[in-house]
């Protein structure tokens, strides 16, 4: 177990613009980190330098309290999963996973003790003998793993190492790998542009967006608190509903269209201090207006029916928004439902910085469904 | 597809045409001088005689161990020194890389026998004139090779170094435990291709050697020609005969991995 931090960590390829900038973590001894983020926001490179496959730019990188900077990869304690699984193929699967000990001058039969005791974890001993062309994908990213595993070392650095896989092996792959790294007490740095992975394997996530840091949390903190528009709309699926609004002081309102005003209530108004702003719904707090007020009457565009759940899209001052209700629902596209938004459930956001001004309280889910139209 | 009422007869004719020089040398091998001179096709009579009388004539099997010698080491010296050439070229970074390679390959453009001249005077003021050094060295550093490895080192993917920088390998260990075994192929081809060139080098060797200790096979066959006043055609294309038995050997042996090497790079 050993300790990552990151002080005010920036990167650069070209001198001009950076690709991460003022990066500032410290990752816990043991710790599930999931960075997260969509294409091209920088994980792979912050993930990169920790490896020392990358030069760092500017700032510090400590691991286990030592300044590592300049350490060679293999000096710093740590394994990494490839996304391609980086596997030699002309070894075996036997031979691959004993690559690195051979480097590191592990005597033989220590050796082949620890890769079959890897082997063993992992349900690969029927493979042993095999080249890697000869396996699944499956297969494969379980001997990466499994190289990464036998090193021994500390720290265990993965960079999406699921997105070859097909869903089901992804979900079964999740729990896999979470479960060895709690046994094991690894500190995992894990990076995946998927905000389910990262919700359900991560103990914290951070979540960065064109080479800044967004938040860090836990999975939860993140979905209920967001800490602007961005991680908002990022985490969680189908994403949370954004539209702009503006808020009367006077009136004490907020207008998202010309006749629909919902009322703040007093200790709100003080914080709410632009008349610009964005105002966030997450999908499953979106009702059916029974005897509340109708805050919209919207008109259907899709509906998904997921068995458990059903997602309705509509559209809303052309964007398009979409609902989640618990259960099965027999609605058709071009169908009229009316709908209210409650003052708890919204979240709000300045519209020109994103950040958030009020979160949604968390514990307004839910009610019981019935409806005839 | 193209019909294979075409395409089988074309092949039939370019083979047979590609075929019966090797053919016809064979048979002129087999018969005596008389038959030959008659412009016969196929041997009356079969005799080794010609045979008998190629390796009596000129050290035909000194020469023979001579091509090999100087063809392994040229061989072995070319694929050392470009695959380590081509390994630079792709996985280690310094600058003005690009630069480098395009001069380096650039002397493809540039015929051997215009490097001749200076290549001997080199070659002379070290005194490797009649030696192996003067047969092998100079043809080591070879651009062709060094071009065909580095773009089948390029397919490599970089995960793979990068594995092997985390798990501790030097930089030369990746060389030989990674890069030389994945790149079999081509350095089969390459292999073949730098042994077959030389074999059938025939000008460089006779200009750097003087006497028989260490000619190459090429000359021997030229002396056959040349040393009686009326050129003795059965022995010289029994001389012939004995000297592409490696070409052909190497050929069939090494076809599959040949056919591999060079259309896997365009590919992946
Ligand atoms: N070797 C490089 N030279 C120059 N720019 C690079 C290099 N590698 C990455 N970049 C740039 O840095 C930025 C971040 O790249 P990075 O690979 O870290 O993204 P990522 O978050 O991992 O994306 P993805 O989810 O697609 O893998 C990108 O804009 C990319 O173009
Ligand atoms: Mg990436």
């Amino acid at each position: 177990m050993k300790k990552v931090e990151l002080v005010q960590i920036s990167k650069s390829y070209n001198h001009h613009t950076n690709v991460l900038e003022n990066i500032n973590v410290s990752i816990e001894p043991g710790e599930f980190f999931v960075l997260v983020g969509p294409s091209g926001c920088g994980k792979s490179t912050l993930l990169r330098m920790i490896a020392g496959l990358e030069d760092i730019s500017q700032g510090k990188l400590f691991i286990g309290g030592h300044h590592a900077n300049l350490l060679r990869p293999s000096q710093r304690g740590i394994s990494f999963v490839f996304q391609n699984y980086a596997l030699y193929p002309h070894l075996t699967v036997a031979e691959n996973i004993v690559f690195g000990l051979q480097a590191q001058k592990v005597p033989k039969n220590e050796r082949n003790k620890r890769c079959i005791e890897v082997a063993d974890m992992l349900g690969l001993i029927p493979f042993l003998k095999r080249k890697p062309r000869e396996l699944s994908g499956g297969q494969r990213q379980r001997v990466a793993l499994a190289r990464s595993i036998v090193s021994q070392a500390p720290i265990c650095l993965m960079d999406e190492p699921l997105s070859n896989l097909d869903a089901k092996l992804r979900s079964h792959m999740r729990s896999e790998i979470k479960q060895i790294q709690r046994r094991l007490g690894l500190t995992m740095i894990y990076v995946t542009h998927d905000q389910v992975e990262a919700m359900t394997m991560g103990d914290r996530i951070m979540v960065l967006n064109e080479g800044k840091i967004q938040q860090i949390g836990d999975p939860l903190q993140i979905y209920n608190h967001p800490a602007n528009a961005f991680v908002a709309q990022f985490i969680g699926s189908p994403p949370m509903n954004l539209i702009p609004a503006t808020f009367n002081k006077q009136k004490q309102t907020i207008q998202i269209e010309y006749h629909h005003e919902i009322l703040v209530p007093l200790h709100d108004v003080r914080n709410i201090s632009n008349e610009d702003i964005i105002v966030g719904i997450r999908p499953e707090d979106i009702h059916l207006a029974r005897n509340e007020p109708i805050h919209f009457q919207i008109e259907v565009v899709n509906v998904e029916v997921l068995g458990t759940e059903t997602i309705i899209s509509f559209k809303i001052k052309d964007q398009q928004w979409s609902m989640k209700w618990n259960g099965q629902w027999r609605i058709a596209i071009g169908d009229r439902i009316p709908i209210s938004l409650d003052y708890q459930v919204l979240s709000i956001f300045d519209s020109k910085t994103g950040t958030a001004l009020k979160n949604a309280k968390a514990d307004t889910h839910y009610k019981i469904n019935e409806v005839n139209l | 597809m193209i019909n294979k009422w075409v395409v089988y007869p074309l092949l039939m004719i370019c083979s047979i045409c590609l075929i019966f020089p090797i053919c016809y040398a064979f048979f002129i091998s087999l018969m005596d001088g008389g038959e030959i001179l008659q412009g016969q096709i196929l041997p009356k009579s079969v005799t080794y005689q010609n045979y008998i009388d190629a390796f009596k004539s000129v050290p035909l099997l000194q020469y023979l161990w001579n091509s090999f010698i100087v063809s392994t080491s040229v061989t072995i010296g070319m694929l050392v020194v470009s695959s380590l050439a081509a390994f630079t070229f792709v996985f280690i970074p310094f600058h003005g890389r690009n630069v480098v390679f395009f001069i380096f390959i650039s002397t493809m453009m540039i015929p051997w026998e215009a490097t001749m001249i200076p290549n001997f005077l080199t070659i002379q003021k070290l005194g490797w004139i009649n030696s192996y050094e003067g047969l092998t060295i100079p043809f080591f550093a070879l651009a062709f090779g060094t071009f065909l490895l580095r773009q089948h080192f390029k397919i490599i993917p970089l995960e793979l170094y990068e594995a092997s920088q985390v798990a501790g390998l030097s930089q030369f260990k990746f060389f030989y435990k990674i890069v030389l075994p994945v790149s079999k192929t081509s350095l089969v081809t390459l292999g073949a291709y730098g042994f077959l060139t030389t074999w059938n080098m025939y000008l460089w060797p006779l200009l750097v050697t003087s006497n028989d200790s260490v000619r190459t096979v090429q000359i021997g066959i030229k002396q056959l020609q040349t040393q009686e006043i009326a050129t003795e055609w059965g022995v010289v294309m029994a001389g012939v005969i004995i000297v592409i038995i490696p070409a052909l050997l190497l050929l069939f042996l090494g076809q599959k991995q040949l056919q591999k090497g060079l259309t896997q790079g365009s590919i992946k």
